[in-house]
Formats: structure tokens, C-alpha cells, sequence
């Protein structure tokens, strides 16, 4: 056995590693006496973690996902506490909203503040991500601020939308109608939708092929008439749009409206009743209301 | 390539060269020594009087009206108000409190320049606890000599008891120290109650704790540390004073030469100064104020106390260590007649400075509204075109009421020509019409406002501004915001 001999560095009389590179030393210096005890407080640390707090996955078949520690601490089960303290605390405030019938709400300041702030949050988490911030839409998805409506735009019809949705055919009183396909079903020709469409852009005030517009007049007639009119102005108990003004749910250029004719749209949204509790439901009728195109 | 050897490898056990020097200037302990004198008198008032007005304050109650908290100071952090006596300020009107810090920092700028660190001396947090911290400890361990001689001596029960009275009464302060500090930021005598019942929020018991923790390690173990080392304060001196600045100072001009003096000895041809290093003794900065004016020095005039007492023992007048300004000394000692400056320009600008501000926020005070109300337009949709052309932006009113009295207002919109405007659940007007609203007392109220302009009014204003005119008193606010028409 032979003696170890620590290669002891000059200038500094520390002992090296023996690794030299480029003729530079590595030096063996102790870690810092602090550094050594956190070292081993987080070692003390991580025992003493593991008896209180889950830490160690279970085995299978024992039942258990992990050991769930002596304190038997959940995430889960303190964000359910949490929601449960949130709605204790609340209930006060949402026993009057659904004692309330909506125009109270809306004409009770204090109750409107409480609707407001709890549908302006139901709106953003639920509804925002279709109909825009604010209820400003999207093609596609109304804009709920203005005073066009499809459907209904007083606070019992827009409740009334929200509990059942719009062609949400589980529900049975959900909102429905459905314009047929006239092109992709063979109801029209493609001649005769490209003449409807500068018939449509006609009666909405745009600039439209005369000629093909009357000759289109016919056919509007046959078969348009019945849900959006003679005037063409639509028909709410149906939810046919009006197609005389100038806004367009799924755009108003030539192209779009050809692709309404041939395809139909029959857009679709779910019904919140049963997913959102009766208080956050008519909060977010007050609140939609309040957007800035509610009706009487 | 060249092979640099940078450190050769062939150590053979010589001799470790020396170490340079540590970055880390070692403490030395320091044993102030008790001081006698009226300097010593006046830090005794004021640490009682500092003390006395820490720890009463929050007990004094002031009546203010029903529902709204009765005590006198209270940071009111759950009701988002700031009481102090007559003040009250609203989260609206936090720059009342900047304004009171900025007038703090100026009447401190003021008072060094016209009188050294009088602060750091008398009247700092850190100068009074440690004052209080050696006056326990001279309790159990005695003075200078004494205490020098203990921490010499060997373990015994006679040390054990000492210092460890010393640390359990040092813990006790600070635990009060640190419990009196939450008394600020709720209710006195309910906190005083729940904190021991254990009912107190979670925040009073952290930061009790962090303020016996504070207290006890900088009055009890760092002491002058925390002047030098951690304290910003000392450097910023150097700004703010200036040779005719009143500062505790060794009187060189009548000490030197120093030396030590016999009985019988002559006084001529030597100064007063006779080397007994009292001064130094009762530092609690631990330095020689002989050596000038110094960043550790804090002012606190024990040296005078010192040096006069052995100056009428030896029969030499006092005021060798005395308040005293480098100017004038610097003119004694070259023979000529010492004067004194108090009106400077920088003394001037301070005085003007604070009489500016502080009647800026005495008119601010005074001339405050009952109401504070902003109109917050929506950000989305940022317009709407309704079906017939108009159109409409949407808007949040908040409304403000600080009195105590429920109040209707009349609120109006102008300035953008025809427009009419609504109030949801409350009702409509018509263009240059107005509604009335209730604010109810001392609380805030929001309310939705649609605000219509007709189609084909495309004027180029793209203001409104919305006024509230109170029904009884006449009180006028107005806020404005933007309008938007968009493109078309």
C-alpha cells in the first residue's frame, strides 16, 4: 500500500484535483462550510417532506395513487373548499337574484352591480371565447352589444337562449330552424343561387347585377319567402335573419353569400342550463342586456 | 502554440504564503460606557417620549360616524382607507401620503443642514432601541468595565444568568416592539385580543414575528453595524451638509496638543485635550471623535456629556467636545472671530420648498370634492353601429361619495352635440337631457351608461364629458372620455 501524496498547489497551498488542462491546475477546494449546511437542511428537509406531504407513488393494486402523507394534503380538495367558501359567501347575494325576477335586477342598483360583475366573469370564462370581449362577435358568432337579434333580444329571450341554446337538439326547447342546403341538396341550380345572391345584394342596398336579380325575383319568392319574407326582413320566431340591412353574421360579399345559399350555416350553440346554476344564468342575461343593444 | 504554465505543479510543501488581506473587516465588540450630562437627560426624554408616542398612538380612539372604524392612526388595509386623526385618505388620494413623505424628507434635509444628524442621534428607530437594548444590558451585566470583564470570564452560573436575563428581557421588548407595529393596520384592542385566542389573520402574526426578529437583531447584536454598513442615510449626509452645519465636534483648535496633564503642571503651550479617552469610551459607534467628522458618527452628543464632566473635574472650561460648526472652528484656529451662518441658500431653499408644498396640499386638502368619479369607456366592442346607422359607445360610471350622507346627483353629458345617452336600470334621457342618481353614503357605485349619437353625424368630436352636479349642495364634477364614431 502506498501512501497517498496530495499534490499541494504552490501559491495558494491548496491541494489539487490533478487535473490540469492547458497547463491550468484544478484546485481542490472544500465547499463553503454555508453552502454544505443548507446541502444538508434541504436533505433534512425533503425526509421530514415525505412523512407530512404526499410524495412517494403507490403500488399497484393498493388502491392509492401516491402516499398521501400525514397531513393528507390535496390541491384538488382545497380548491373545492376554496369554491365552497367563494359560494357561502355569495349566497346571500345570489338567493336575491333568483328571488328576483330580471327586471328588478336590472332596475335594483344594487342587485344590478352584483349581476353585472357576476356575469361580466361568467361571460368571460363561458361565452368570450365565441362572441369576443364584450360580446363584440366574429363571423360566425353574433355580436351581442348592437341591437340586431336573431332570435330575441329582451332579457326573458335572451335567457331563454342562454337555458337552451340554439339548434342544441338534446334540449327539446332549444332554439331551432334550419335553412336548407339548396345547393349541396340539388334544390337549386348553381345558375339560379348565383342570380339569388345578386338578388340578396340587392335588397340589402348594395351594388347588384340588375338583370340577374330580377330574374332571381321568382325564385326568392318561392322559396326564401317563407322564413325571411316577402320584404325580406326576416322572421325572429324562426330566427331568420333580415337581410336588408347591412350586417352579415357569416359575412356579406358575393362569395359569402353564395356559400350561405349552397351550404346553409344553421350555426349552433349549447344550452347552459345544467352546466351554469340558475343565478349565474340570469346574471348573464342582465348582463348581455346590458351590452348596449337590449330590448324592452 | 506556446504551453503557458500558470501555476506550477511542483508543490513541495513550502511554507503557505501569506493571505491577502480579508475583504471582511472583523467587529470589534463595543462596551459603551454610561454618560452623565444633559445631552444624556435629552436622549432619555425623547426615547420615552418616542416610545410613549409608539405605543399609545393606536390606542387613542376619534370618532368618526357609524360603520367607520374609531381609531385615531389606523392603515385600514380591508376598509382601503388611511386614517390619521381629522385625515382621512382614500385609495384615490394615496398622493396625499406621498406628499406627507416628500415634506418628511425635506423637514430632515432641513433640520441637517442647520443641525447635523440630530435623526440619526436622538430620535432613529435604531438610535432608540439600541439605547433601550445597552440600558438593559447595563441592567443585568453593568457598565463598560464590568460587562469588558464578564465576556472575559470563564462559563459560570453568575454569566449564565446574566446574559441569559438579558436576552429573555431583549426578546420581550421586541416581541412588544413588534406587536405594538400591527396595532397600526387593524382595530387595537380587537388584534390585542384575537392575537393571543389565536382568531388574528395570518398576516398579524408574520409580521409581529419579522418586527421581534428585525428589533432584536439590529438593536440587540448589530447595533452600529447597521448605521455603517446597512444604513443609506449616513452617505446621503455628505450631500446635505456643508461646513457651517451645527455637528458634534472635537474643538481641535483649543485641544491640541493633546497630552496627558499631572496636578501641578502648567497649562501653557499644551491644549485642553488631556488623553483620558472618555470620549471614546461612551461612543456607541465605538470611534474617536477627535479624529473629525466621520461617516460612523451619529451624532448623539454622549461625548460632550463625557468630555464636560472630566473638563470641570480638571478645572478647564467645558465645550472642548461641543455642537459646533467647521467653519467657525477653522477661523478660531487660525486667531480669527468665529461665525455662525444659519440663513443659506440651501437652508432658504428647504424652507421655501416645504411652505410651497405644504400649503399646495393644505389647498389640496381643504378644496377636496365629496365626490370622486371617473367615466371608464368599454374596450371592447369599441363601438356600435346599430341597425339604423346611430352610434353608441358603452361606459362604466364610477362614482365616489366620501360623505356620510346619501346624496342624489344629476349627471349630464356634453360635448359631442346631439346626443342622447341611457342609464341602465335607471332610465334615458334625450339629447341635453340629464338623469338623476342616487350615491349612496360613503361608498363607491357603478354604473352602465350607453351613450347614442345619430346616424350621419359625423362631427370630428371624439370627447364627451359627463358631469354630476349634486341636487342639494350644488357640488360640480365632471370627468371626460373618449367617443368613438369608427370608420365608415
Amino acid at each position: 500500500m502506498t501512501e497517498h501524496k496530495p499534490d499541494i498547489d504552490e501559491l495558494s497551498g491548496v491541494e489539487t484535483t490533478g487535473h490540469t488542462w492547458d497547463g491550468i491546475q484544478e484546485l481542490n477546494n472544500p465547499l463553503p462550510r454555508w453552502w454544505l449546511y443548507v446541502f444538508y437542511g434541504t436533505i433534512v428537509w425533503a425526509v421530514i417532506y415525505m412523512i407530512f406531504m404526499p410524495a412517494i407513488p403507490a403500488l399497484p393494486g393498493t388502491g392509492m395513487t401516491n402516499t398521501p402523507g400525514i397531513r393528507s394534503h390535496s390541491d384538488r380538495a382545497l380548491v373545492a373548499e376554496e369554491v365552497g367558501k367563494l359560494n357561502a359567501e355569495r349566497a346571500a347575494a345570489s338567493s336575491q337574484l333568483l328571488d328576483a325576477s330580471l327586471e328588478e335586477i336590472e332596475t335594483d342598483m344594487n342587485l344590478q352591480q352584483f349581476a353585472l360583475a357576476m356575469g361580466e366573469s361568467a361571460f368571460g370564462d363561458n361565452c368570450a371565447t365565441c362572441h369576443g370581449a364584450g360580446g363584440r362577435g366574429a363571423k360566425g358568432y353574433p355580436m351581442l352589444a348592437d341591437d340586431i337579434w336573431i332570435w330575441d333580444g329582451t332579457l326573458a329571450g335572451i335567457e331563454t337562449t342562454l337555458r337552451h341554446g340554439i339548434r342544441h337538439l338534446e334540449d327539446p326547447a332549444t332554439r331551432n330552424s334550419a335553412m336548407p342546403a339548396f345547393g349541396r341538396d340539388g334544390l337549386l341550380t348553381a345558375k339560379e343561387i348565383d342570380d339569388l345572391v345578386q338578388y340578396v345584394v340587392k335588397v340589402s342596398g348594395g351594388t347588384a347585377d340588375m338583370s340577374a336579380a330580377n330574374r332571381a325575383a321568382p325564385v326568392f319568392a318561392q322559396q326564401c319567402v317563407s322564413c325571411h319574407g316577402a320584404d325580406a326582413k326576416g322572421n325572429r320566431s324562426l330566427g331568420a335573419p333580415n337581410l336588408t340591412d347591412s350586417e352579415w353574421l357569416f359575412g356579406g360579399e358575393p362569395r359569402d353569400i353564395q356559400q350561405t345559399i349552397y351550404n346553409a350555416r344553421n350555426a349552433h350553440m349549447p344550452a347552459w342550463q345544467g352546466r351554469l346554476d340558475d343565478a349565474t344564468i340570469k346574471a348573464l342575461a342582465v348582463y348581455v342586456h346590458s351590452l348596449g343593444g337590449g330590448e324592452k | 502554440m506556446t504551453k503557458v504554465t500558470l501555476i506550477s505543479s511542483k508543490g513541495t510543501g513550502a511554507p503557505k504564503p501569506e493571505r491577502p488581506d480579508s475583504l471582511y473587516k472583523k467587529r470589534n465588540q463595543i462596551y459603551p460606557k454610561l454618560a452623565h450630562g444633559k445631552y444624556r437627560m435629552v436622549k432619555w426624554l425623547v426615547m420615552a417620549a418616542t416610545l410613549g408616542v409608539y405605543y399609545v398612538v393606536p390606542w387613542i380612539r376619534w370618532t368618526r360616524g357609524d360603520g367607520i372604524p374609531d381609531q385615531a392612526v389606523l392603515a385600514d388595509f380591508e376598509g382601503e382607507k388611511f386614517y390619521f386623526f381629522f385625515l382621512e385618505i382614500w385609495p384615490q388620494e394615496i398622493y396625499f401620503l406621498g406628499g406627507l413623505l416628500i415634506l418628511a424628507a425635506l423637514a430632515l434635509f432641513l433640520v441637517t443642514s442647520l443641525f447635523g444628524r440630530v435623526w440619526c442621534g436622538y430620535t432613529c428607530p435604531q438610535t432608540v432601541w439600541t439605547d433601550l437594548y445597552i440600558w438593559v444590558e447595563r441592567a443585568f451585566e453593568g457598565d463598560r468595565a464590568a460587562r469588558m470583564r464578564l465576556d472575559q470570564a470563564p462559563m459560570s452560573f453568575n454569566k449564565v444568568w446574566r446574559k441569559g436575563g438579558k436576552h429573555a428581557v431583549w426578546l420581550l421588548i421586541a416581541f412588544v416592539t413588534g406587536g405594538a407595529f400591527i396595532l397600526y393596520w387593524h382595530d387595537a384592542p380587537t388584534i390585542a385580543r384575537t392575537f393571543f385566542t389565536g382568531e388574528a389573520p395570518l398576516t398579524a402574526y408574520f409580521f409581529a414575528g419579522v418586527l421581534t426578529f428585525t428589533t432584536y437583531m439590529l438593536a440587540g447584536t448589530m447595533r452600529e453595524q447597521v448605521c455603517t454598513y446597512l444604513c443609506p442615510w449616513p452617505r446621503i449626509q455628505g450631500a446635505l451638509t456643508d461646513e457651517h452645519a451645527l455637528n458634534v465636534t472635537y474643538r481641535f483648535d483649543r485641544g491640541e496638543p493633546r497630552s496627558p496633564h499631572r496636578k501641578d503642571e502648567s497649562w501653557e503651550g499644551r491644549g485642553d485635550c488631556i488623553d483620558c479617552k472618555q470620549c471614546v469610551q461612551v461612543c456607541p459607534m465605538g470611534i474617536d471623535i477627535r479624529d473629525g467628522a466621520q461617516l460612523e458618527c451619529i451624532h448623539c452628543a454622549l461625548c460632550i456629556d463625557a468630555c464636560d464632566d472630566i473638563m470641570r473635574k480638571i478645572g478647564r472650561p467645558t465645550g472642548l467636545i461641543a455642537y459646533d460648526t467647521d467653519k467657525a472652528v477653522s477661523l478660531r484656529a487660525s486667531g480669527e472671530k468665529a461665525q455662525y451662518k444659519l440663513i443659506r441658500t440651501r437652508t432658504v431653499l428647504y424652507t421655501v420648498l416645504i411652505a410651497l408644498i405644504g400649503t399646495l396640499m393644505l389647498w389640496g386638502y381643504t378644496s377636496k370634492s365629496t365626490y370622486e368619479f371617473s367615466v371608464l369607456k368599454d374596450r371592447s366592442p369599441p363601438f356600435i353601429r346599430l341597425s339604423d346607422g346611430r352610434v353608441r359607445n358603452g361606459y362604466t360610471l364610477k362614482l365616489v361619495n366620501k360623505s356620510t350622507t346619501t346624496q342624489a346627483v344629476n349627471v349630464s353629458v356634453e360635448g359631442l352635440g346631439d346626443a342622447e345617452f341611457e342609464i341602465i336600470g335607471v332610465g334615458t334621457a334625450p339629447s341635453g337631457g340629464s338623469i338623476i342618481l342616487t350615491s349612496e353614503a360613503y361608498g363607491v357605485d357603478r354604473y352602465r351608461m350607453l351613450v347614442t349619437v345619430p346616424a350621419g353625424d359625423e362631427a370630428d368630436r371624439d370627447h364627451l364629458i359627463v358631469e354630476i352636479v349634486d341636487t342639494d349642495t350644488g357640488e360640480k364634477v365632471a370627468a371626460s372620455a373618449p367617443f368613438t364614431r369608427g370608420e365608415h
